[in-house]
């Protein structure tokens, strides 16, 4: 099948993250703060707001129990941003793909430097999150796994870059988006175990909920930050890297399938 | 001359259409060559194959002695486009955009910046240097694209409909430009049409329409070879017409009838003039022929869509 033809990929790919780097620091404040106000709010929102009725979910209070999750969906929803909208703008409205095509980069090399992009723009939301989850002290475990969880947020970004660049190929418009978002990712968002655990839902919504990369990244960075068991820690990791693999090489052969004709 | 880019039954389709159907030509280092034809005559499907953005269905595709099906980078990497659709970095002021297209091809920093300044005033957009791409007109965006295809010093540059809907100014610019650059050695190939364009810069053309290649060779020799060098041209009704037409049966002329224009080609258009001044005409025009003629002749008045 084509869609999982190897993709040829050379370092080049760094020449497009360069781009969109020297894009992104023309408004790097505006960027930030768009990133970051939404998962702050709910973190001492709701942290604050409903975890004081709360007693200790598993062990932790409630603003440790969703703290690091949020993370998580910062480093979600900010590759996926920068993925969906920011890519199919470039692709298909200011056709900057096409310029860069007439240079020595390939498809792949594009595609591989859109994904390393979206998964920093991951690690920028994730970090500065990270920074202030770690200062509020909602951080439980040695300052070591700051190391591990800046790799975790960096492997989520690298996933759903390319998740969401798959689905930018096979968008005809920008509203197409919509489906995206709401039956995809806020789905993940809420049934990931962020914000309570999902032991009260009937079994098929643990099931489905297994199947969501969102979730095992979730279980991951409790287990980092908040030292709450996680079982399967290398079967969850193997998860996500196997998705992240899937989704790099489709959305390379999609792309390519759109724009070249 | 050697020859720097060579095609041999080259076909292009897509899906069911058939865009480029089988055609061969040669171009030699250090040429203009043109490629004239209506909309939908598959100009741009050619220059994407040449330049490797679009993978040919068939036939052979040689780029400085590399297969466009394997030496992609490579042939880029020496190759310049000037694209038909503007795509022009937006989140990129003027300078930013050339320096940054330089990286794709791995100049170094400093060389770029030296290098971007300099193409800038090669086309006269030195003024322009910080502005946004937003703020430029039609005119400088093309130029800017000149310039940025100009940036890894290439040795082929692919010119698709480089002056389409720029006013006259900025087209003779822009000539005055394409010229000084094939005098300095660079291959050009170049879609246009506009015939005249075509007669200013390029040392042989070929009209293609239908995917197919009509007619090959210099411009000015195919006119002459195919038309004639001289036009009457004569506004008039269609049934006197016919009435000329009879008038000048001893003569060796062709000529075409399209609405209320007659046109008569020879090589001597004066004999035909002064047997016709008698006859009762609305307006009369004696020119040389062109590019134009012969194209019309070639590819049919029906509209193109």
């Amino acid at each position: 099948m084509t869609i999982f033809k190897i993709p040829d990929i050379s370092w080049r790919a760094y020449r497009v993250w360069q781009r969109n780097r020297d894009s992104y620091m023309r408004f790097y404040k505006a960027n930030i703060l768009g990133n970051l106000g939404e998962p702050l709010m709910y973190l001492f929102g709701m942290g604050i707001g409903i975890g004081s009725y709360l007693g200790l979910i598993e062990g932790v209070s409630y603003m440790e129990f969703i703290a690091p999750g949020l993370i998580m969906g910062v480093a979600m929803y900010s590759a996926s941003f920068e993925c969906t909208f920011g890519a199919f703008t470039r692709m298909a409205e200011q056709k900057t793909y096409d310029g860069i095509l007439a240079t020595p980069l390939n498809v792949g090399d594009l595609v591989a430097g859109e994904i390393l992009w979206g998964a920093t723009k991951s690690l920028i939301g994730g970090s500065v999150m990270l920074f202030v989850i770690y200062v509020a002290g909602l951080m439980k475990t040695s300052i070591l796994m700051l190391l591990p969880m800046l790799l975790l947020i960096f492997i989520i970004g690298l996933l759903f870059s390319s998740l969401s660049l798959t689905f930018t190929a096979l968008c005809p418009s920008y509203d197409f988006f919509n489906y995206f978002f709401t039956l995809i990712l806020a789905p993940m968002f809420f049934f990931s175990g962020i914000f309570f655990p999902l032991s009260n839902f009937p079994e098929w919504v643990k099931t489905a909920s297994k199947f969501m990369p969102l979730t095992h990244a979730v279980n991951i960075a409790r287990s980092l930050l908040s030292n709450m068991a996680h079982s399967s820690l290398i079967l969850s990791t193997l998860i996500l890297i196997v998705f992240t693999v899937i989704f790099s090489i489709s959305s390379v052969n999609l792309i390519e399938k759109r724009i070249i004709k | 001359m050697s020859e720097i880019i060579t095609a041999k039954n080259l076909t292009k389709v897509y899906g069911k259409t058939i865009a480029v159907s089988g055609i061969s030509f040669s171009i030699n280092r250090g040429e203009c060559y043109g490629f004239l034809g209506p909309n939908g005559a598959g100009k741009t499907t050619t220059m994407k194959m040449i330049h490797c953005f679009s993978p040919m269905t068939a036939g052979i595709l040689t780029v400085a002695e590399m297969d466009v099906r394997r030496d992609q980078r490579k042939i880029k990497a020496i190759m310049g486009v000037v694209p038909q659709e503007e795509n022009l970095d937006p989140d990129l002021k003027v300078l930013k955009n050339l320096i940054v297209y330089a990286r794709y091809f791995d100049i170094p920093v400093k060389t770029a910046e030296e290098r971007a300044v300099e193409l800038l005033n090669f086309l006269q957009l030195k003024d322009k240097m910080n502005s946004k791409i937003g703020e430029l007109s039609g005119g400088m965006k093309r130029r800017l694209l000149i310039a940025r295809s100009l940036i890894n010093n290439p040795k082929i540059l692919i010119l698709d409909e480089p002056t389409t809907g720029l006013d006259p100014q900025a087209r003779h610019l822009i000539w005055q430009r394409l010229r000084l650059l094939k005098k300095n050695g660079i291959t050009m190939i170049l879609t246009t049409h506009y015939m005249e364009e075509a007669s200013q810069l390029c040392d042989r053309v070929a009209i293609i329409d239908k995917g197919k290649i009509l007619i090959e060779g210099e411009p000015k020799k195919l006119v002459n070879d195919n038309i004639g060098t001289e036009v009457v041209e004569i506004r008039l009704e269609d049934e006197n017409q016919e009435a000329i037409l009879e008038q000048l049966n001893e003569f060796n002329f062709t000529y075409e009838r399209a609405g209320d224009t007659l046109y008569l080609f020879s090589n001597n258009g004066k004999e035909l003039l002064h047997s016709i001044v008698d006859v009762k005409h609305t307006q009369l025009l004696h020119r040389p022929a062109t590019m134009e003629d012969l194209f019309l002749k070639l590819t049919g008045r029906g509209l193109r869509e």
